[in-house]
């Protein structure tokens, strides 16, 4: 029971953080049709940038400003890049960003070095929240799913309340009608990007220095997030939050668990000898399968149901 | 009734491929360093690979993420298989069964492109994208699971010398592996130039142009992808083949995410569009991960870069920039573009300078500023602390950027007035 609640909350902590890198990358994917590759390269400059300006004024100025700074970098990218090659398809915009990982990733390298930087927690959030029978629950992970909760109902605000959210909720199904009403929507376009990559950066400096600030943490996160996104179905935000919460929790839960196919059939009386020809599958724990479930939910899901679990289109 | 065909010569393409040879057979004599010949040997394995996916990329229009599973699990059998030849103490301990050890990588990648491609053509599009990507994650995941057939961490390592000696062949000098890569390498050249040339090379194309259109006329056009992902599995093991030939060792590397973004990086800078575009994609791309990478650390970061300002700039790749200054030469109006294009090099170099100055110093400085500050660059020491660096890398930075873009749009002018008479010239003749 008590491995049971810290797990889920845990599961639950890290759903909601990939929930605020997919729903950018699903807006942006809905809106634009670009799948953003250069998305957790956002999450990561999110993080770099957070742990300098934590060092300059500290962790709450940082919070903020960091967000800002990533999501007008991605608006200037927008502006700049991708909107020259959106003339050429949809496939050279893919490669585009594709092509930006690497840029941001040496770009990261050269300016905080190749090893993890110290970004730490403030000690303000530092320690536990509570105490769940014996095991405790730190703090920050509580203001981790504090964050992503404000972040995600702020979020529906802007887009059930305000004109721009309307007019964006319009565009993510019927672009050419809304361009067609009069509305800019490449600069809509543009806030979109942008908005999609501040997302990301906030993600970036929350969970910079839950886990840790390094120049792979892009690549870690970065196939984990489409498979988000395609296994909730593209442009569909609903579908990314409830496919987030599954992987997070499929994902707390293998890793802590060393079940396996062996050790079933020992409950059962069965046991497997190391020379059945089967052995190095049938003793694989669900801890070492880990790393491959969430790919193994997406080819499945594209598979059986191509849309996603709440998706209404296809591509 | 009898048709009468006519089918002339096409005396160019058998030059072309003779010449292509001919390249292949004098090129290490002219590079004949051992460093050399080890880039040309890579090149070689390289423009198999990229081919390969120009069958379902270019070709076939199938974006995908995943296509180092295809050389990668080839490349492993491949070693495996050499392993246990040498083991056997059979007829089969000759440098025969590694001239041909590559069929081996070939079949076992066509083997998973059945199993991999069955599960990925029933969609194309962006699912298909997103499908190899999810494959591509799972092989390379699973590779670290089944130690016993993957070797971990180590890899799986293995001596390319077996038996005696073949008309004094033993590949086990450099050179000879070389020949051998060069000859499966013009084979596979010919083969997969004849495929696109096929019926089914020519539907794979109208699938990837309009596949409505080709259901309507009576194809699956699932089952083309189908096929042409077996093909290109099949070379693509081929690559991985050679590539457990020429460095006698295989790791999970082979199969990551990794090799299969550098090869669509390739083809896209050589040219999708164009048979020969991988070709001169996978030259550029070696040259930037094994040349490039002896010199600076940033390699990846000018990789990156160039590739960002293809996309950007020329979607055609390398080779469609070639054809279209062919094009300008076949008119005789490349005299007009000369100074533009001098006025665009110069500036672009001045930038280009800036630029790597500031990248080569800014990597110095985080890298290897605690030994020493002083880096050398176009074999000239700079202090990279110094702030008087600094402003000599910004400036010419911004001189650069400043002349490049005022010769950026004199050149485009004068290009689009020569486009544009090429474009009447070509009308007149078609009228007449």
């Amino acid at each position: 029971m008590e491995f049971f609640v810290i797990q889920s909350l845990i599961g639950v902590s890290y759903g909601l953080l990939l929930f605020m890198l997919s729903s950018g990358l699903t807006l942006i994917f809905s809106m634009m049709g670009v799948l953003n590759f250069a998305h957790a390269s956002f999450y990561m400059l999110g993080a770099y940038v957070a742990y300098q300006v934590m060092n300059w004024i500290g962790y709450w100025p940082a919070l903020v400003v960091a967000p800002l700074v990533v999501g007008v970098l991605g608006a200037i990218i927008e502006r700049y890049g991708l909107r020259r090659v959106h003339r050429f398809g949809h496939v050279p915009e893919l490669l585009f960003t594709f092509g930006l990982t690497y840029i941001v990733y040496e770009l990261v390298q050269l300016i905080w070095g190749r090893a993890a930087v110290p970004y730490q927690i403030p000690s303000t959030l530092d320690g536990p929240l509570f105490t769940v029978f014996s095991t405790a629950f730190p703090t920050y992970r509580g203001f981790m799913m504090l964050v992503a909760l404000v972040m995600m109902a702020s979020l529906w605000l802007l887009l059930t309340r305000t004109r721009i959210g309307l007019v964006i909720q319009a565009a993510l199904t019927h672009p050419e009608t809304v361009e067609a009403l009069g509305h800019n929507v490449p600069r809509v376009f543009m806030l979109v990007f942008g908005g999609g990559a501040a997302l990301a950066g906030l993600a970036g400096v929350i969970g910079g220095n839950a886990f840790v600030t390094e120049p792979a943490m892009a690549g870690q996160v970065g196939s984990i997030i489409f498979v988000v996104t395609v296994v909730g179905g593209m442009g569909s935000l609903a579908g990314a939050f409830i496919a987030s919460l599954l992987i997070g929790l499929l994902q707390t839960f293998a890793v802590s668990l060393d079940w396996s196919v062996a050790s079933g059939l020992a409950n059962f009386g069965v046991a497997v000898p190391a020379s059945n020809f089967a052995y190095p599958l049938l003793t694989l724990t669900l801890s070492q399968v880990a790393p491959v479930l969430p790919y193994l939910l997406l080819v499945l899901v594209l598979i059986f149901r191509p849309r996603g679990l709440m998706g209404t289109r296809e591509t | 009734m009898a048709t009468i065909r006519y089918r002339p010569v096409d005396a160019s393409r058998w030059l072309l491929w003779a010449a292509t040879a001919l390249v292949f057979l004098l090129l290490p004599m002219i590079f004949s360093g051992g460093f050399a010949i080890t880039l040309l040997s890579q090149m070689g394995v390289f423009i198999i690979f990229c081919l390969s996916y120009n069958i379902i990329f270019g070709q076939g229009g199938m974006l995908s993420f995943g296509h180092a599973v295809y050389s990668g699990l080839g490349a492993y059998f491949a070693i495996h298989a050499l392993n246990w030849v040498s083991a056997s103490e059979s007829f089969l301990v000759s440098p025969w069964t590694v001239a041909l050890l590559p069929l081996v990588g070939g079949v076992a990648g066509a083997i998973f492109g059945v199993i991999f491609g069955y599960l990925t053509t029933k969609t194309a599009g962006t699912p298909f994208a997103m499908i190899t990507l999810g494959i591509g994650e799972m092989v390379h995941a699973a590779s670290l699971m089944f130690p016993g057939f993957f070797g971990g961490e180590g890899g799986v390592s293995t001596n390319r010398v077996i038996g005696n000696p073949v008309a004094g062949v033993t590949f086990g000098p450099g050179i000879q592996v070389y020949y051998l890569i060069a000859a499966w390498c013009f084979l596979s050249m010919l083969a997969m130039f004849a495929f696109s040339r096929t019926p089914l090379g020519r539907i794979s194309n109208a699938v990837r142009d309009n596949p409505e259109r080709v259901e309507f006329i009576g194809y699956s056009t699932r089952h083309v992808r189908f096929i042409v992902v077996i093909v290109s599995a099949f070379f693509a093991g081929i690559a991985g083949g050679l590539t457990a030939i020429n460095f006698e060792l295989v790791t999970a590397e082979n199969v990551s995410a990794l090799r299969s973004g550098g090869v669509l990086l390739a083809v896209f800078i050589g040219g999708a569009m164009f048979f020969f575009g991988p070709v001169l994609g996978a030259v550029i791309f070696i040259f930037f991960a094994v040349a490039l990478s002896d010199y600076t650390k940033a390699w990846q970061f000018y990789l990156g870069a160039f590739f960002v300002l293809m996309v950007m700039y020329a979607p055609g790749g390398v080779a469609a920039l070639v054809l279209m200054n062919l094009r300008v030469a076949k008119h005789r109006l490349f005299g007009r573009l000369r100074d533009a294009y001098t006025g665009l090099l110069l500036s672009g170099l001045l930038l280009g300078i800036g630029v790597i100055m500031i990248i080569e110093f800014g990597y110095h400085l985080s890298l290897e500023s605690a030994r020493s500050t002083v880096a050398s660059l176009f074999g000239l020491p700079f202090d990279a602390a110094a702030g008087s660096t600094w402003v000599l890398a910004v400036g010419t930075t911004l001189a650069g950027a400043l002349t490049f873009e005022f010769m950026r749009r004199r050149f485009r002018s004068e290009w689009d007035g020569v486009q544009g008479e090429i474009q009447l010239i070509e009308d007149r003749e078609r009228l007449q």
